[in-house]
């Protein structure tokens, strides 16, 4: 039982998604049902993406400092254009060092991070899980905290957090149709032009239990010493070093054609000793 | 010492070694009886166990016999002609050796049947040869142990090496099957189980010498015909697996949906998805790549830079360790991270094809250092493979006289390239294999 009316198809657009229009919700509320089923039903063609960026941020205390306690630092995990993520991610786990009360803590709605103070360095293990129609098993990260700057010159600054921060993108190879129609058109997430001919439900938003909190990092205290990661850079010195590589291929397969053409000396006599 | 202080035991409570005060002195002064090149081996050290004294080395055991040598004849059972030679003998004691000469038990010969005249007239007739032919053929085996090429040589009609062979082997299992009629012993006689085939023979020997004459060219040529069938063979066999692991995915999601979907909907999509990574390619790499995405869709979820961590290993499982290395050095001179720092989708994928570009240079560097070795005859095992010891090369440089040998400073070459660890030059001339640890010949552009 295919769709029973003819729905606008996605593929037509030029801009690549279709903002839902009213008239196909009242037709898709006569087959929610059909619309159910459909949800949950994979696109194999489409990858969605995320690009995170998670890290930690640590400021020195200074001289509030105690033997216990120098630094204050924050592990996070943000979009990387600091958009929201509480579109794909439905509560993170940060598991710190056994020697914190309750390590293991939960963060249940965006800005997904958490502060502490501390005095040592330990490995952070982040698990994200995302909501069900996004994916049901979860993602690890591991990140190590650092709080002491590379720098060793002079004393630490209690102004100038020492952040680490790494690049990274969550893909998910089969998205179910419900969650690409959910996330299409969100600043946060990645969607490919979607194929031809694919026909997908109306969406279904998901419970955030607090629409109030602000989601995304954009206006975040420590926004300012994110660090920036253009993929423009790497792709240019990529591009160079393949240019490099190429033109040396070429001399080489020049080369190894002008050695080919020689003629072989003569064959070693018989008593030749191997 | 300290321990013996804790127990309180006294210190010298054992004879002290002779060793102790010896090693001091010894490193100065060599013992004699060896010579300094033969001593030095051992590291200018005395040898930490018990070793022989040198001097003692060149004595004799002593004995308590009287030797004497005579002059003495001697008969020897494997002659038949009663010659009487004579030679030097060791004499014991006054007593001569008894006993037949000592090597007389080495005159060994081969058993040839014989047959009677009857059992010719019988067993053995053939239209290609004459009774007299095969009694001249058997007198031959018999003289000559069995040694056709010999047999082949003194026959006086031509007849080759296999002919004759056949016709031998062929008159023995017919008088060994007359013979034995019901005997079952001898069904496991070599002769009746594993019979001489003359054209199985001929054909083997006819392979043999085409392999032997094969020009270098056509040794290579057939490497890589092999290499290339190799990886198709390869790609047959992951496309297979990862067509199996996308028919698994499928049937995964399907069994999800089933309560929810129409089965009708969901097989629909499964046969052209599974068409896709089955169709057979060309090339290894890509459908390395396949079987890694396979792989990867059956996570549902994965970090991008776990994605190229996984592309990388498939990539480089076909590669060695120091391929590896190679590779990874040439990425740090062009300036690139061994890891993205911005890992999106375009990144990696330039990352990976540069990767594969970079193999491929290495790959005609190292090309390019055989054909230009190569310039001096020397065949050596195949040519995908490292070579063998530079030493070994170094042989067969010097060996060649007339062929001008521009390393002879090979050796010094050798180690510097060995102790350098500088990156590779790229910028240079392009035959200079940076990272092998070959000598090699020295250009006007090393300096």
């Amino acid at each position: 039982m295919s769709q029973p009316l003819p729905l606008k198809r996605q593929g037509e657009h030029d801009d690549g998604a279709a903002p839902i229009k009213p008239s196909r919700l009242k037709i898709a509320l006569s087959s929610d049902d059909a619309d159910k089923k459909n949800a949950n039903k994979r696109v194999k063609e489409v990858e969605i993406c995320v690009p995170i960026v998670y890290g930690t941020s640590a400021f020195y205390l200074g001289r509030k400092a105690s033997e216990s306690q120098s630094h204050k630092w924050t592990v996070y995990v943000r979009g990387a254009s600091n958009e929201d993520l509480g579109v794909v991610i439905k509560r993170a786990v940060f598991q710190l060092h056994p020697s914190f009360n309750n390590p293991t803590r939960v963060v249940e709605s965006p800005p997904f991070e958490l502060s502490e103070c501390g005095w040592g360095e330990f490995e952070i293990a982040i698990t994200l899980h995302f909501h069900s129609d996004v994916c049901d098993k979860q993602l690890d990260l591991y990140h190590p905290l650092k709080l002491y700057p590379e720098d060793e010159s002079g004393p630490q600054s209690t102004k100038k957090p020492v952040v680490v921060e790494s690049y990274d993108e969550i893909v998910f190879p089969e998205p179910s149709e419900a969650f690409i129609v959910r996330v299409q058109n969100h600043p946060a997430v990645v969607v490919p032009r979607l194929p031809a001919g694919l026909n997908l439900p109306s969406p279904v938003p998901i419970e955030t239990g607090n629409e109030k909190e602000r989601g995304d990092t954009k206006d975040h205290p420590l926004s300012q010493w994110f660090l920036n990661f253009s993929e423009a850079d790497e792709l240019l010195k990529l591009a160079a070093a393949r240019q490099q590589v190429q033109a040396h291929i070429v001399k080489l397969r020049r080369q190894l054609s002008l050695v080919e053409g020689m003629p072989q000396l003569s064959k070693p006599p018989s008593t030749y000793e191997s | 010492m300290d321990a013996k202080d804790i127990l309180g035991l006294p210190k010298n409570s054992f004879p002290p070694l002779d060793k102790k005060s010896r090693p001091p002195k010894e490193s100065h002064r060599k013992p004699d009886g060896i010579s300094r090149e033969v001593y030095a081996l051992t590291g200018g050290l005395a040898p930490l166990m018990p070793a022989l004294d040198p001097s003692q080395l060149k004595k004799k055991p002593p004995s308590d016999e009287k030797v004497a040598w005579q002059w003495l004849g001697i008969t020897s059972s494997a002659r038949k002609d009663n010659l009487h030679l004579y030679h030097w003998v060791r004499v014991v004691n006054g007593v001569p050796p008894t006993g037949d000469y000592s090597f007389a038990k080495y005159n060994k010969s081969v058993d040839i049947t014989k047959y009677t005249n009857e059992e010719y007239e019988k067993y053995l007739t053939d239209p290609g040869w004459t009774k007299e032919e095969t009694d001249q053929l058997f007198e031959l085996c018999e003289r000559f142990d069995l040694r056709f090429i010999v047999i082949a040589d003194r026959f006086p009609s031509s007849r080759t090496v296999e002919e004759l062979k056949e016709r031998y082997y062929s008159v023995s299992r017919a008088l060994l099957l007359a013979r034995n009629p019901s005997s079952v012993d001898i069904a496991s006689h070599p002769l009746v189980k594993e019979p001489y085939n003359i054209s199985h023979d001929l054909e083997r020997k006819r392979a043999m010498s085409l392999v032997l004459s094969q020009t270098r060219q056509q040794e290579l040529r057939d490497e890589e015909v092999l290499a290339e069938a190799k990886r198709i063979a390869q790609s047959r066999i992951s496309a297979k697996v990862s067509q199996e692991s996308e028919m698994a995915v499928a049937s995964n999601a399907g069994v999800e949906v089933t309560e929810r979907t129409i089965p009708g909907e969901t097989v629909s999509p499964l046969p052209s998805n599974a068409q896709h990574p089955s169709i057979p390619v060309s090339s290894s790499m890509s459908t390395e790549n396949a079987s890694t995405l396979a792989s990867l869709r059956i996570l549902r979820v994965y970090l991008r830079t776990y994605a190229l961590e996984q592309m990388l290993q498939a990539a480089s499982s076909s590669a060695g360790l120091r391929t590896i290395k190679r590779v990874e050095q040439t990425l740090q001179d062009l300036g690139v991270n061994l890891k993205p720092r911005v890992p999106t989708k375009s990144v990696c994928a330039e990352h990976l094809e540069l990767r594969k570009e970079i193999l491929t240079l290495l790959n005609l560097q190292k090309q390019l250092q055989y054909k230009e070795a190569e310039g001096l005859p020397f065949r050596e095992g195949s040519y995908t493979e490292t070579p063998g010891t530079p030493k070994h090369f170094h042989h067969g440089k010097q060996d060649r006289a007339f062929v001008p040998d521009p390393s002879f400073g090979g050796e010094r070459t050798g180690k510097r390239d060995q102790k350098r660890k500088a990156p590779g030059r790229l910028s240079e001339a392009p035959s200079s294999p940076a990272q092998s640890k070959r000598p090699r010949k020295l250009k006007a552009s090393d300096f």
